[in-house]
């Protein structure tokens, strides 16, 4: 689908006023990835705002980003109750598997890795978001394998 | 509306209800100190130098955003205020990459006066500023992220004002920083330059982009002969930038003190305000015979063409009614390619030799004047634009006393200028002085008001409208017999938009609009002293309206030196082939 | 045996994750005037669950009194307080109660239309969520004119401050607003709105069911009620446990410690920190230090440098950025540390960052620069050693 196509469609069904901005960026951000100028122009000339205002607006919030990301974002909680649970171990575990830093995307374009704010498992630490998904009380291995099954289900090969 | 009493200070007041702290306060002259405050914008409370306490409160309250209540009793001066308030200032200056000794605003910088009078003699607190490249890209405008204190006041300006948004707030905590889409360069973005977020930003964050050194550098160039013009609001604003209050008018002392900086030919933009008179009013003439008798096709309502950040407005925003705009370029830009011509003849000085510099209450213009469309001299029709405040500096870099300057006069031959030309300066001025020329012109008798002030196009309302019957025409005209002239006024953005949604929708009933990009028009334009307020916008008018008022000449079709470019230089006539080529453009879409 | 001990006391209470018919509920709850709700919610002395601790009766009696062409219930399920998962599972396990005190809310105050704030890290729960409301929405159809839609976040923690929570469901930067005027007038595109934790509405529903003397007879004096609480970090038995309010932090310790405990933080990231030395004086509630619910225990292995480093981090990063004492504060606060630990600057800096403190707690502009110095102070004061060498 072209950008235009999918603003469209992002628009048509979250409604086009304001208060709809958040849920626009929302299923575009899941459908098309990042948020890129292109992305965002056409939204705020379809939806008649200003281009910075919705970039401004975007920025605000870590799931909405505009710099590039990998298909997968994977997000390690950086709280003080998962980091009691070494997630650090887990954050080097998938830096050394994936070779990359926090922070950075794989070459293919598939997985960014970053650190979050509190996920909301602190019983059950280290966890991540895997995009939508959660996975708790991680150890290295079972975190790696996490993202093993993610590029056998994608038929990548390294 | 309840009125509520209340105690500042342990003064007792009293003031409507929905009246802030701050208001209160003003009202009982207890001055509380202000940051991200703006009379001309909504409330942020976001810079916290305001804060106040309130009796019976733990917190304290931020004075610009707290409505008051009954019997509130609060101190604007306790230690718990003034600690807290050194502190926020302290805290404003550890983010801030102060270099007051080669900033711009130094001297006229909010920070720098509260950090002077509030701050802490040594500040502990860590240097958490971070140094950035300014962003230089625009050729009006400089925007220096390290300066920034995060006020907001750029952001709300653009937006509320102007209805732009070329800058929003991005990032949060401390990544939260004054952006452009995507940090994109200003040159780049929908910004219209009109500078009025420069001339509400507290700091030295948003400054004009300044050309004083090269004008300097040509002054002092004995092979150039530079051609200085100033446009009809410098006069008004200029005698700020040197003291005093506002609402002097300082035209004669002003043409002085530009002999004095070494200008050779110092002429007025107010000449070819008159000369855009006769050729937008013909123009106008023009569009209403096609419209009228059917003749030809022609876009009406017509809109003014001598702002340019409406133009750039315009070009980005309605690029679909580009047609609608006068062909007349600026006076600016007329006066510059007339300074490489009928100057250049008359004065026998070779075009290239001649650097041509206006004096602006704008920064816009500086854009304006590097437009490639400004070249049909076969020259660059102004080299070099200043804003007031520059002209100001130089005046004090050249230790000029200006206020025991004798008046004098402009050079002539692009010097002379009537009444109607000086009002150019306010919002709705270019129409009255269009409709002091277009009526007499097709009627033969001067526009039936009293001494010619004609006060519905005039004043601070956003959009004015006006209706004139056009009776007793002269033959030529007699096809516009009985009609209606319809036109309006708008001033700010925000406000052209609203008009342009109109024309947009075809439901504008309008023949002729003007449109000024700036609030108030030229006479607050962005490169006019700061600060700018309600009250300072209405004081320069009222100077401007003196100013016309006490000129004998009130109409642009009686200063003799435009009959006679029309009769030695432009023989074609208004709108004729010449004026075509030297004194009209078009413009293109931009995205 | 501690764990017996605790399930007898979540026994005891048992109201938020107790089976319910919340239709039944809420047809006998709809039938009360709402006039009797206000008095009843009254009677319960119930306050917010969210943090902030505001009377419900009275939110609701100032939203029913605002004038409004519309008027909005907003369930606040933003939960991004470090060490708080609790409405994650309350809307998880029984989120017909949460839709249940919703309309409660709607009835009571004259509002059609409700939504549910749910923070993005939760975006996996919104289908079940989604399917629940649409049941929920077709099923009190003939009952009460109200519907509930889910609004999103996408990951700031600030936007639970129910100003900025409105300013995001308005599509914008969550930028808390100035108060007043507060959201129970002009919230929501300008209409009375209540905003109220999902912890709370849950109870407002149980007050309905059980009554408010029951519900006043749990806790102490002043902090009448239970509570759920989210308990992490080092305890044998981290989790949700619902629990009378104004325990002292000795039993609590006793019953989820590890038997090395030297220090719990109680209230999340903007809570206080609380010695060993202290835990007999400090009640858990209104009387003591009031908590959204997150308990944080830390043994004797932990450095409080590192908590700390990792809250101001945190605060850093999630501070809206708008308002200068959090904004330069936090950062101020984060560098000092920093600059203390690496000898770059004495530890009396850490003094000069106390005194900043104070400004930051009465002139930010809203709770969240206001609570930073709550960590800083209670873990400096307590635990100086660890943060300067
Ligand atoms: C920085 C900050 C974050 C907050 N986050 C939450 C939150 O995640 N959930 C919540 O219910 N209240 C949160 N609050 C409190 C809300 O502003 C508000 O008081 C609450 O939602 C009201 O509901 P209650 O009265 O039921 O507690 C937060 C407050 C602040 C200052
Ligand atoms: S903005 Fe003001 S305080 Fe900052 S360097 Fe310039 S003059 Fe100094
Ligand atoms: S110059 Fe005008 S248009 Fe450009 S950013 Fe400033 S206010 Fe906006
Ligand atoms: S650029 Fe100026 S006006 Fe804008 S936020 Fe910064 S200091 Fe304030
Ligand atoms: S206290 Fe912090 S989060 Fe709250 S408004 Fe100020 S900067 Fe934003």
């Amino acid at each position: 689908m072209s950008i235009s196509l999918s603003v469209k469609t992002a628009i048509e069904e979250s409604g086009n006023s304001r208060e709809n901005l958040m849920s626009v960026l929302q299923i575009i951000r899941s459908d098309l990835g990042t948020l890129s100028p292109a992305i965002l122009t056409e939204v705020a000339d379809q939806m008649g705002l200003s281009r910075a205002d919705v970039y401004g607006t975007a920025t605000f919030y870590s799931f909405l980003e505009t710099t590039p990301v990998g298909k997968y974002s994977i997000r390690i909680c950086r709280s003080i109750s998962c980091d009691m649970k070494n997630k650090n171990a887990v954050r080097e575990a998938l830096e050394n598997h994936l070779f990359i830093k926090k922070g950075e995307t794989t070459k293919d374009g598939m997985f960014t890795l970053t650190e979050t704010n509190c996920l909301g498992h602190c019983h059950e630490g280290p966890v991540m978001l895997v995009n939508d998904e959660i996975h708790t009380e991680l150890t290295p291995d079972s975190a790696v394998k996490i993202i093993e099954e993610i590029r056998i289900r994608e038929g990548v090969d390294e | 509306m309840k009125k509520m009493k209340l105690y500042i200070d342990n003064n007792e007041v009293e003031v409507m209800e929905g009246t802030t702290i701050l208001e209160a306060a003003q009202g009982l002259n207890i001055t509380i100190p202000t940051l991200c405050h703006h009379e001309d914008l909504c409330i942020a409370g976001n810079c916290r130098v305001c804060v106040v306490e309130v009796e019976g409160s733990e917190m304290l309250s931020a004075a610009c955003a707290t409505p008051v209540s009954t019997g509130m009793r609060i101190k604007t001066n306790s230690l718990k205020v003034r600690d807290s308030r050194r502190t926020i200032i302290d805290m404003l200056l550890s983010e801030h990459a102060g270099e007051c000794v080669t900033c711009q605003r130094s001297g006229n910088c909010e920070l720098q006066t509260l950090a002077v009078l509030y701050g802490s003699p040594d500040n502990h607190l860590m240097d958490i500023s971070i140094k950035t490249e300014p962003d230089r890209s625009s050729s009006s405008i400089i925007k220096d992220d390290s300066k920034c204190i995060k006020c907001q006041r750029c952001v709300r300006t653009c937006q509320e004002i102007q209805k732009i948004g070329a800058l929003t707030m991005s990032g949060k905590g401390e990544h939260a920083k004054v952006s452009t889409f995507f940090e994109l360069p200003l040159n780049t973005v929908v910004c219209t330059n009109c500078g009025q977020c420069v001339i509400r930003c507290p700091t030295g964050a948003l400054v004009e982009r300044t050309y004083i050194d090269e004008v300097w550098d040509v002054i002092g160039n004995s092979d150039v002969h530079t051609v200085v013009q100033t446009a009809p609001a410098v006069r008004v604003g200029l005698g700020e930038a040197l003291g005093h209050d506002a609402g002097g008018r300082f035209t004669g002392q002003m043409v002085s003190a530009l002999r004095k900086l070494g200008f050779d030919a110092v002429f007025d933009t107010n000449f070819t305000a008159d000369l855009t008179i006769i050729e937008e009013g013909s123009e106008l003439l023009n569009r209403l015979t096609n419209v009228i008798k059917g003749s030809g096709e022609a876009l009406l309502p017509m809109f003014t063409s001598c702002s340019p950040g409406w133009i750039k407005f315009i070009e980005h925003q309605f690029p679909h009614l580009l047609g609608h705009l006068s062909t007349c370029k600026s006076p600016q830009q007329m006066f510059g390619a007339l300074a490489k011509t009928r100057w250049s003849e008359k004065a026998q000085i070779e075009p290239e030799k001649i650097s041509s510099i206006s004096i602006m209450p704008c920064t816009a213009k500086k854009f304006e004047a590097a437009r490639p469309e400004m070249n049909d001299s076969g020259y660059r029709d102004v080299d070099y634009v200043l804003t007031t405040r520059e002209l100001a500096k130089m005046i004090k870099q050249a230790g000029i006393d200006f206020d025991k300057l004798d008046e004098s006069e402009c050079d002539s031959l692009l010097g002379k200028h009537s009444g109607a030309a000086v009002i150019f300066g306010a919002t709705g001025g270019v129409m009255e002085a269009a409709i002091r020329t277009v009526y007499e012109l097709v009627t033969g008798r001067p526009v039936p008001f009293e001494n010619l002030n004609i006060t519905a196009v005039r004043g601070m309302e956003g959009i004015r409208e006006a209706t004139l019957r056009i009776e007793g025409t002269v033959e030529k005209y007699n096809f516009l017999e009985g009609v209606e002239l319809k036109v309006a006024v708008a001033h700010g953005l925000k406000n052209a938009n609203a008009i342009m949604e109109l024309v947009s929708q075809g439901s504008a009933p309008w023949h002729f609009v003007e449109v000024m990009a700036c609030p108030g028009g030229c006479l607050s334009g962005g490169g006019q002293p700061i600060p700018t307020s309600p009250e300072i916008r209405e004081a320069r008018a009222r100077a401007i309206y003196e100013e016309d008022e006490s000129l004998p000449i009130r109409k642009s079709h009686e200063n003799p030196e435009i009959t006679r470019i029309y009769e030695e230089f432009l023989t074609d006539g208004p709108c004729g082939h010449k004026s075509h080529h030297l004194l009209h453009t078009h413009y293109t879409p931009r995205r | 045996m501690t764990r017996e001990r605790i399930s007898k006391m979540q026994e005891k209470v048992n109201l938020i994750f107790s089976e319910c018919d919340s239709m039944e509920l809420l047809e006998q709850a709809l039938k009360v005037e709402p006039q009797q709700i206000l008095k009843m919610l009254l009677t319960s002395s119930l306050r917010g669950r969210g943090g902030a601790g505001f009377l419900t009766s009275l939110k609701w009696k100032f939203a029913s009194e605002a004038d409004g062409n519309r008027k909005f219930v907003v369930a606040n399920a933003d939960e991004g307080e470090p060490g708080t998962f609790k409405d994650r599972e309350i809307l998880d396990k029984v989120p017909c109660k949460v839709l249940a005190g919703m309309a409660i809310c709607a009835h009571t105050i004259g509002a059609r239309e409700g939504y549910i704030y749910l923070r993005g890290e939760y975006n996996y729960m919104k289908k079940s969520l989604q399917q629940k409301l649409d049941e929920f929405n077709d099923k009190i159809k003939n009952m009460l004119d109200f519907t509930i839609s889910i609004k999103s976040g996408s990951g700031a923690y600030v936007c639970g401050e129910e100003t900025a929570l409105i300013e995001s469901m308005e599509g914008k930067r969550g930028e808390p607003r100035n108060k007043p005027p507060y959201p129970v007038t002009e919230g929501y595109l300008g209409f009375p709105t209540v905003v109220n934790n999902v912890e709370t509405l849950v109870y407002v529903a149980m007050i309905m069911k059980h009554g408010a003397a029951h519900f006043a007879s749990l806790g102490t004096e002043k902090s009448k009620g239970a509570k759920v609480f989210s308990v992490s970090g080092d305890t044998p038995i981290p989790g949700i446990y619902e629990l009378e309010m104004g325990m002292n932090l000795a039993e609590f310790v006793e019953l989820f410690g590890d038997g090395d405990t030297k220090a719990v933080q109680v209230g999340g990231a903007s809570g206080f920190c609380v010695p060993r030395r202290k835990f007999a004086e400090t009640i858990i509630g209104f009387e003591g230090i009031p908590t959204g619910g997150s308990m944080m225990l830390f043994n004797s292995s932990r450095s409080m440098y590192n908590v700390l480093h990792n809250y101001l981090e945190f605060f850093c990063e999630e501070s809206c950025g708008q308002c200068t004492p959090c904004r330069v504060g936090c950062q101020q606060l984060r560098n000092g540390i920093e600059a203390v630990k690496q000898r770059k600057l004495p530890p009396s800096h850490l003094d000069v960052l106390s005194k900043m403190t104070r400004t930051m707690k009465i002139a930010s502009k809203c709770g969240l620069g206001q609570s930073v110095p709550n960590s800083f102070n209670s873990i400096v004061t307590s635990f100086k050693e660890e943060i300067i060498y």
